[in-house]
């Protein structure tokens, strides 16, 4: 059969497999690749959720946060300082151990969506707000000139422009929040670094049990930014 | 397309041969006259009481293991540095020389015996199960089967609590980097049952839940001793362990100490 290989190509390559084989963390990440994979489509799901939740929130406090009336203004600086200015991995535990439980009793995916989206949403209403202020002045007073209201003009005038501008940014945020996620390993949500730190506790295969972790998480935030490059093309064209 | 492959491939190939370059280089050096040990750098993890604490006035470690090991030291005439790390990274660093050897109430089980050796043991402890005040019908591990469970990350708990889990795939288990995580997760209902070494779950309960939690059943897994690892074949750091174990429980030290922790 022809797969392509020389013959010296193929002596390596199943040289090279041999070697790798008779090594015990080999071993451990390659019977592995099922929970890697069921913990890294956890990681997936857990950012995703975070991410919308992040943007919806994000937009209104961006939105807030510009708002002449002070009280709304107010509360959402407040939100985006708070989130931006404590450590997720301490508003993790604070919301999954302290302020959830008065509320719900929320399953350690769902406190995780709920932390990570509250931190995306600060983050985003930053990115957010810098986009609509990057937009130029005299396209909201072109807009008003035509007789468009704020509201108006803020929905077909800003935004559109403003959402290009907030494009890479906001790809960038989403590549941190998904390695963000790996702080939910504490409160025992079985993503993709939970998934290494209970193989690692059994087989203490520092090397390969984290070289593996750090190739599944490397994966995917490649997508996501070849995705965002991709994106950014077409929004240019 | 092409360069990102390229990429991925040097970034797999440098983490391979990372670790087999990891794997192959040690070399044991030649016997003869080793140096005198004069300092033990000791690995716990230090949120383990009574077992091992931080003294919330002076910032020290306390409790029985601490106080184990520095006897010993005081026996052997060597000085004692506690580092405090998480339970999951006592045994690779051990391996790496990081530290000579941990007191971090580390039950000796086959599993670890293949990559470390166990100087003692130098306590016997055992597991046992936690509910809530309110939960009536639990004592034995088949009750629990189906139901949310909580341990600490590479614990016998946890092991015990997988064990369940293969009998019944039903049963939920979540783990934790420390059993206080896997006890508030209790008191606020997330899990129906920790399953923990015995004397923790009873002096937790006993300091800080008795109105909260109780311990249900009996002591099982009771041929569990705690064991101080060195790395293996570490024979000097092993004797010298030993030895002052030895000197300890012959002096009286051992006993005053174990009753200043556990009466």
């Amino acid at each position: 059969m022809d797969f392509g290989f020389t013959n010296t190509e193929w002596f390596f390559g199943t040289m090279i497999m041999d070697k790798l084989n008779e090594i015990y963390g080999f071993q451990v990440v390659v019977n592995n690749l099922g929970n890697f994979t069921m913990g890294a489509v956890l990681t997936l799901e857990i950012t995703l959720f975070s991410l919308f939740i992040g943007m919806i929130i994000g937009m209104i406090a961006a939105l807030g946060r510009m708002s002449k009336v002070k009280i709304i203004s107010f509360i959402s600086v407040t939100y985006i300082d708070f989130f931006r200015g404590t450590p997720l991995f301490v508003q993790i535990l604070l919301l999954y151990f302290g302020v959830i439980p008065l509320i719900f009793d929320a399953t350690p995916v769902q406190a995780a969506i709920i932390a990570c989206g509250l931190n995306s949403g600060a983050y985003v209403a930053e990115i957010v707000r810098a986009g609509i202020q990057a937009v130029d002045k005299g396209q909201m007073e072109a807009a008003r000139s035509l007789g468009m209201t704020p509201t108006q003009s803020m929905r077909f005038i800003i935004l559109p422009q403003a959402f290009k501008i907030v494009v890479p940014p906001l790809i960038n945020e989403f590549v941190m929040l998904l390695k963000d996620t790996s702080l939910v390993s504490a409160i025992s949500a079985h993503e993709l670094t939970h998934t290494g730190k209970m193989l690692y506790a059994s087989t203490y295969q520092a090397v390969w049990v984290w070289g593996a972790v750090c190739v599944f998480y490397f994966i995917m935030t490649k997508a996501i930014s070849m995705l965002g490059d991709w994106t950014e093309r077409r929004l240019a064209n | 397309m092409k360069k990102y492959w390229s990429m991925l491939l040097i970034v797999m190939l440098s983490i391979s041969i990372l670790a087999v370059a990891g794997c192959g280089g040690e070399e044991k050096e030649p016997a003869g006259q080793e140096p005198a040990i004069t300092k033990l750098v000791v690995g716990s993890e230090t949120a383990y009481a009574p077992f091992e604490m931080v003294d919330e006035k002076t910032g020290d470690y306390i409790g029985f293991d601490m106080d184990i090991i520095k006897a010993i030291g005081e026996a052997m005439g060597v000085e004692v540095e506690i580092r405090s790390m998480e339970f999951t990274a006592l045994i690779p660093a051990l391996e790496n020389g990081q530290i000579d050897c941990a007191i971090s109430a580390m039950s000796i089980t086959e599993d670890r015996q293949k990559v470390v050796d166990f100087a003692g043991p130098y306590y016997d402890s055992g597991l046992i199960i936690a509910v809530d005040k309110d939960t009536e019908g639990i004592s034995t591990l088949e009750d629990l089967e189906g139901k949310p469970l909580g341990a600490q990350i590479g614990t016998t708990g946890a092991d015990a609590c997988l064990s369940i889990q293969e009998k019944d795939p039903a049963t939920e288990v979540k783990t934790y980097d420390h059993v206080g995580e896997a006890f508030m997760e209790l008191q606020k209902g997330g899990v129906v049952a920790v399953i923990n070494d015995f004397p923790v779950t009873d002096y937790y309960v006993k300091t800080e839940a008795s109105d909260t939690v109780k311990t249900v059943g009996e002591i099982f897994l009771a041929d569990d001793h705690y064991g101080i690892p060195v790395q293996k074949g570490d024979t000097a750091t092993l004797d010298l362990i030993n030895e002052g174990l030895a000197k300890i429980r012959e002096n009286g030290t051992y006993d005053e100490i174990s009753a200043k922790w556990f009466e």
